[in-house]
Order: C-alpha cells, then structure tokens, then sequence
C-alpha cells in the first residue's frame, strides 16, 4: 500500500483583515465575519505566485521525505491560477526542486480540487509501481473579484504530498471520487475575475459532493465518523466545512485543528490539503484521518489516512502549519492589497 | 613613445538639449575645437559613448559622426567603457599619437539621454546584467549600498555625504557650461526626494545630453595650433570585479587606486603634487570613495574634505571646480573628456572664475559603473 | 529576456548551481570558467547553502519599469556559509530593517513579469531568518 512519505506546506506572509475589505466597500465588518466566520486571509506578494508556493511547499516535503529529489519519477501541481495559460507550472518546479530530467510532470486544473487531484494521480502511480516517488501539490493565488463575496475569502498558498511505498508518514487506507457537472463556479479564458451562481454553490455544489464523497469513503471502508480523530474538508469560508462536517457527524473537535480558514482564507487548491497538513503536524500514529476537497464544476476527492509513528519523528523537520499562519505577518491596507493582486491598472 | 598634447578643446552646454541630436551635440563639440586649432582635417577620430545603441538606437558611432563632420574616410571608432567612455576615448587617441601612428587625432565623448526611454534600466546596464540588474538594482542603488558600506565602516554621515553636492554646485554656479548653475544648501539636499536609500535625488547627478572633444598630437608639433599646449604626462586605466559583491571591500574602489598608482608611476608624481583635480562625482560618495583612492586623503578619511573646504575652490586641493557630474551634468561618454577640458583650461589659466592659482600639474579621473573601471589622465602646462 | 539566456541561466538561479575552486578552493557564483582568484581552469560543481548574512544593503526607491509597482524594495548584498556574495532583494519585512549583519532564508521567488505576455522570471530572494 502507497502511502504519503512527506509533506509540506506555505503560507505567504501578508494579510489583510475581513475588516480592511468590508470598510473599503462601506459593510459592517461584524457581520461579514459572523456570516462567513472570516477574520483575515493571507495574500501573496508581487513576486509570489503557483510557482514559488509549489517550490517552498514541495522542498519541506522533500525535507521530511528525507530522500535523494532525482528518485521522484512524477509531479504534479493543481492550481486555477497557475501563472502561465500555456507552459506548466510543474517544469519550473521540478528545475528548482533539483527533480529530474527523467520525470513525468503535468498541470491539473479543477477549480479548488485540482490539489486532491494531482495528490490522487500522484498516489495511484505509486500505488501502480509504474514510478516510485510522486509528488502532488495544490497551491493557488486566486482573485476574488471587488465588491464580491468572494474578495473576503480569495487568498494565497499550497501544500505538496510526495507518495511512496516505504518508511511512510501516513498510509493511504481508501479514497472515493465524486464528480457531475454542476456549474456553480467558473472563469471562461481571458477573464479576471470568476464568475459564481451566488446561492446555488452552497446545496447543490458544495454540499451534495463533499457529503457523497465523504459517505461514499465511509461505505467502502465501513468506517464511522466516530473512528476519526481528525476530519478536514474544503473551506470556501469558515461556515461551510463546520456545517457539512457536523451534518456529516463529526464533531467540532475534530475538525477544529484542519479549519485554518478563519485565518488563511481560502486558498482554493491548497485550502483541504493545508488543513490535512496541520493535522499531520500534530497527529498521534494510529490516527485516522479523513479529507474531503471540493472543486467547483464540480466534484470532491474523499480520502482516509492513517498516521504511522515515522510522523512524529520526521515532521520537525520543516516548519509547521500553524508557525506560518501565527508567525511573523504583515498586515496591508486595502491600497496595498490591490497593488499586490495587480487590482490597479496600468498601462503596458 | 612620442609625448603628447592637447592643443584644442571644445564643447556643448550640458543639459536637457531637446533641439539637439546626437550628431548635432557632436557636431557642436567637434567643431569648436578644430575652429580654435585652425585644423581642418584630422588623422583619426575616438568617440566615447555608453549607449548609443539604447538611448537612440544607433550603433556605429565612428563612420556616422566622422560622415557628420564632413569628413568621411578618415579612421573612426566607438569606444566603451560605460561611464568611462570618454577617459577611455582619449587614452586610445593618446595611444595613436604616442606611438607614432597619427600626428593629429580628435578625442571626443557624446551622450543623448533625454530623448525617452526607461534610463534607469539603461543606465542600469553598466552594472552586472546577469548578477546585479536581475534582481532589480539601480545604479544609485548600487552607489548607496557603497554608500552604506562606507557609513558602517568609516562613521560618514549624510551630511558628509551632502556637503559635496553644496561645494560641487557652488562651483558650478561658475560654469557658464554646466546644467545647474545655482548653488543649493545643505538642507535643501538632505531633504530632497529619496532616490535608494541614503542617496537622495540631490546626490545624484543628473541625466543630460551633451558632447566634449579635445585635439591631440605629438609636443613637438604643438605650436601650429596653439601657443598654450598642455602635456599628457600620463593616461592610465584599472578595472576591478564587476558585480559589488565580488569586490573585496565595498567600500573601496580598486579600479581607481590602480589607476591612479599606474598614472603616477608613470608620471614619476604623486597626489601631493596636484594642483587641480576632478574625479567622477556620480553620485556624492563617488567623490569621497575617488579622493581615498587617488590618494588626496588617507583610506576611510574621504568624509571631512568638502565640508573642511579642503577640496573646496580655494582649498589644498580643490577637486571638481568645474562642477563636477552633480553640477556640471553627466552625459555619460562625454564626462570623461569633459573633465580633461576643466584640467586644460585650469593649466592655461582660462577657468575664469573657477581659476586655481598657478595650477600646472592637474589629473582627471574618469570611472565606469559602479567603479569597474577607471581612467586617469594627468596634464601638466608647457 | 531572451528564453536561451534565461533557460541556461536556470541551474544558477533554480538552484544555486555554483563551481568550486580546486586549487584554491574559492566559490563563485554563478559559476565561472577561470578562477577569479587564482585564474585556475580546474573547477568542481557546488551548491550554495539558501541562506546567508547582509553584506550591505540599500532600498531602492526609484526602479527600472518593471519593477515600478514593487518600490521601495530593499535590495542587499549576501554573504553564504560557502563564502560566496550574492545579490538579492531582501522582502516580508520592512525595507529599512535589512541592515548588515541580517541573518537570511533564501525562498524561491518571482524577480519580474515581462510585461502582459513575455517570459516570468525566478530566482533567489532574501527572507529575515527566525
């Protein structure tokens, strides 16, 4: 059985607070923040994007993988704002990752499940035997249009699993898919912003697919929400993964170390998978573990993990979910937000 | 090797010349040093010129302003050495002459910034492209990072650094050719506009257009064009590492002490000796890192001169009476010449107000980049 | 840029790729052909360490265009435990605090985007180390 052998993952450190954006746009801070339980989000600066997020997140992976970057046959990053329309953010990464040449390398796009889903490819190559090392990353920088909803939870990060057969971290034990089209969420070519059908992402997007994902994973495995120690879901806004984790039957304790969003805001490919990687920066061997993402278009990958006792030895080995989101930070105006997310037209 | 003089100079204001071209500013330059040598054709002709290429987009200087001149077929060539271009020209013409090759040769620089264009990056350019400018450096970044370096090591302070530019535009106030002919004070300095931290907008010498030329030929041969000739008694270069980081010490430009001990020997002088000198004010530090070097003032000892008046017009050894780069203006091929002109003019005593006293032995130094290269040349009156 | 200048430049700004000295032992970067030390031609691949101490350093506040919308940055000079000096800007922190002696963590960065549609160029930048 395949398993993850390192992780790791990177927060930027400026952020701008619920507060500072609902000012701009004349609302009542206090209630974006009970409505959508956001307080700030991290935002990336003018020389941060996919790429540099893989990079940092994908080293601390390898860090605690402790092995030789040329022995990882494929990577794979899912991103919706990946910084080139055509040229894969994967070869810059795989250069800088000191990974390759002989590698297998693509780009994955799903909304908010391309991570998940470049981490599903990554582990069944391994499971396969075809590679022996695969890396999976989901990172994003992706735009929340002004005035928008979604301008209080758009926000910047990525985490990266590297999947191998031996001397695993955490054991993948089962994974479930669950995919139709349901156009809740989307951004046709050339434009800035995403465009979403207001209300209609909540039931029949979010909520349908991450609560079939999640017990469809529970069927096959026979597992009950009560065999978890932790759960972790996409978190579009800090409302969302508590009211499907609870509808679910888990309960508050068990989600609370993966809901980072209050803080992180959503970092669309990266959101699910930072969560599961602060769970791994705490988790006992023999926890069992469940993720489920959601990708808008739409779809959930569902899986369960298992942490071993190599964890705890090899997690000090690169810096923690929770050091990046509580360490040293720069908090922006809404000016400097809009400069740094290139808000501000200029001329070429 | 035959001595050499210069006999003839000649030269545009330096500033914003919006009706001027390149090979107008040239032109200009040119002429005026044949007319006073009553010469009307040369053996060969050395432009200095940074940039050309990038500024208007026109290479091959040689041929082009030599046609300009109304005097194609004779030998032309550019050469470069970014800020230094011009020091760098007239040690080429001193060569032709020296060695026996031509018996009249024009030396000229020329620069035209100011007709659009991202100057910074251009500018930018003498820098180390793949190390330095990749990353986003300027070049009065790269000054204030010496700047820093000088601070942290020798206690100057941004006073030292600003009394340069006051004592650098009172003698420009002089100089009916320089850009900015009114003096500024020390306040007026320290609070203008930051350009790389501690370098403000009034350490920084400006970006102008303009061109300088000088006529040279062998001492013996002096007379048919001027009863007042002025001996090359030395021209010599250095170059140091190009990126910042590869020097040893930042805070030190090596290129300039080379060049200056290779002048010098080869002078039989020393820095004791000068009467008059002009080193390469690009920015302010430049001129406290130039005076160190040359030997004016003991290493780390470059802050207290301006402010003391010892390299003030009046001073031990006055240093820039023409202005220098901050008052006088910096087309940057042009400098080069431009300076041997203030010496020329110092040595047959034609400063005009900015005359120095019985001055005879004067050295001007040329540098390029953030002091990759350097060019000395020492003048001595007949 | 040119993509060919940028693609060979890769090894050195991806990955620190530097040469090592064999007679003398000195570290250049990016690599070179003849030792600047000794101007010995024999010379061993290396990697510098990502991270390092501030040499010197300045903010810069009036750029190059493409690097208009970032000032002021704090651009330095970085020394690495191989000795090596490399140029950087230093960033995540106030410009004014990258001062010499500042103890850095070399992160993979964006340096600039040419304009709407050429090449996006990477390399090494400066973090205060914690």
């Amino acid at each position: 059985m395949a398993g993850i052998v390192g992780y790791g993952a990177f927060i930027p450190r400026n952020r701008i607070t619920s507060e500072e954006i609902a000012r701009q746009w004349g609302k009542d801070p206090a209630a974006i923040q009970r409505g959508l339980l956001l307080k700030e989000k991290s935002v990336p600066g003018l020389d941060e994007d996919t790429i540099t997020i893989s990079v940092a997140a994908g080293r601390a992976a390898l860090d605690r993988a402790g092995i030789d970057p040329s022995r990882v046959g494929a990577l794979y990053i899912g991103s919706e704002s990946h910084p080139y329309a055509v040229k894969p953010s994967g070869t810059v990464v795989i250069e800088a990752l000191g990974i390759g040449p002989s590698v297998h390398v693509a780009d994955f796009e799903f909304a908010c499940k391309a991570g998940t889903e470049a981490m599903f490819v990554a582990l069944g190559l391994v499971e396969s035997g075809r590679v022996e090392y695969a890396m999976g990353i989901g990172a994003d920088t992706s735009q929340g249009a002004p005035n928008d909803a979604l301008e209080f939870s758009a926000s910047a990060g990525g985490a990266a699993y590297l999947f191998g057969k031996a001397d695993l971290l955490a054991d993948v034990k089962a994974t479930y898919s669950y995919t139709t089209d349901t156009p809740d969420f989307w951004r046709r070519e050339g434009e800035f912003y995403p465009r979403h059908g207001g209300r209609f992402t909540g039931e029949p997007a979010y909520f349908k697919h991450v609560t079939a994902a999640t017990r469809g994973i529970l069927e096959r495995t026979g597992l009950k929400p009560t065999d978890f120690r932790y759960a972790v879901f996409h978190m579009p806004n800090g409302k969302f993964p508590l009211a499907v984790g609870q509808a679910l039957g888990f309960t508050k304790k068990q989600l609370e170390t993966g809901w980072l969003v209050q803080t992180m805001g959503n970092t669309y490919s990266g959101s699910s998978p930072t969560g599961l990687a602060a769970i791994l920066d705490e988790a006992a061997a023999g926890d069992l573990i469940l993720i489920t993402s959601f990708g808008s278009g739409a779809g959930s990958d569902s899986f369960v993990i298992e942490a071993t006792p190599a964890l705890a030895e090899r997690r000090g080995r690169a810096p923690t979910v929770r050091s990046m989101l509580d360490g040293p930070r720069r908090y922006l105006t809404y000016g400097q937000y809009a400069k740094y997310r290139e808000k501000i037209i200029v001329n070429e | 090797m035959r001595e050499v003089a210069i006999v003839a100079a000649g030269m545009t204001k330096f500033g914003e010349l919006w009706g001027s071209s390149l090979r107008d500013l040239f032109v200009e330059a040119a002429s005026e040093a044949l007319t006073m040598a009553r010469a009307d054709h040369v053996d060969a002709i050395v432009v200095g010129n940074m940039s050309a290429g990038q500024f208007v987009g026109q290479e091959h200087l040689g041929p082009l302003l030599a046609d300009h001149l109304g005097m194609a077929g004779t030998p032309a060539m550019r050469v470069e050495s970014a800020c230094a271009s011009g020091g760098a020209a007239l040690h080429v013409g001193f060569l032709e002459v020296a060695s026996g090759a031509c018996d009249l040769v024009l030396a000229a620089g020329v620069e035209k910034m100011n007709d659009g264009g991202d100057v910074t990056a251009v500018l930018a350019t003498a820098a180390d492209q793949e190390t330095e400018c990749y990353h986003g450096i300027t070049f009065p970044g790269l000054y204030a990072m010496i700047a820093r370096a000088h601070m942290a090591a020798h206690g100057t302070t941004l006073e030292d650094l600003s009394a340069v530019a006051v004592k650098n535009h009172r003698h420009g106030a002089l100089n009916p050719k320089a850009q900015f002919r009114r003096t500024v004070t020390l306040e007026e300095v320290m609070a203008s506009s930051m350009v790389a931290d501690p370098l403000r907008l009034l350490h920084c010498s400006p970006v102008s257009d303009g061109a300088a030329a000088v006529l040279l030929c062998p001492l013996d041969q002096a007379k048919r064009y001027t009863d007042r000739p002025v001996k090359i008694r030395a021209s010599a270069l250095g170059t140091a590492p190009m990126a910042l980081a590869d020097r040893k010490d930042p805070a030190f430009l090596d290129a300039v002490q080379l060049s200056a001990e290779r002048a010098y020997k080869s002078a039989g002088i020393g820095p004791a000796d000068l009467h008059v000198v002009e080193v390469h004010d690009c920015f302010t530090i430049a001129e406290i890192c130039c005076i160190e070097a040359l030997g004016l003032v003991g290493p780390g000892k470059g802050r207290d001169a301006a402010r003391s008046g010892l390299t003030a017009l009046g001073g031990k050894v006055p240093v820039n009476t023409s202005g220098g780069l901050k008052s006088k203006g910096h087309p940057v091929g042009a400098t080069g010449i431009a300076q041997v002109i203030e010496i020329f003019e110092q040595l047959r005593g034609e400063a005009g107000a900015r005359q120095v006293k019985d001055a005879h032995i004067g050295l001007a130094q040329n540098m390029g980049g953030s002091g990759a290269s350097s060019v000395v040349h020492i003048l001595e009156r007949v | 840029m040119p993509s060919p200048r940028y693609w060979r430049e890769i090894p050195s700004r991806f990955r620190l790729e530097a040469s090592k000295c064999r007679k003398c032992g000195k570290v250049s970067f990016p690599a070179r052909k003849i030792c600047p030390g000794c101007r010995s031609a024999e010379h061993e691949p290396t990697q510098l360490s990502r991270t390092g101490k501030v040499v010197t350093a300045t903010t810069v506040h009036v750029g190059p265009d493409d690097f208009a919308m970032q000032t002021p940055y704090a651009v330095a000079i970085v020394e690495t435990p191989e000795r090596a000096r490399l140029m950087m800007q230093v960033v995540d922190c106030d410009p004014p605090s990258v001062v010499p002696g500042l103890q850095v963590a070399f992160e993979f960065r964006r340096i600039r985007k040419e304009g709407h549609g050429g090449i996006l160029c990477y390399a090494h930048k400066g973090v205060p180390a914690s």
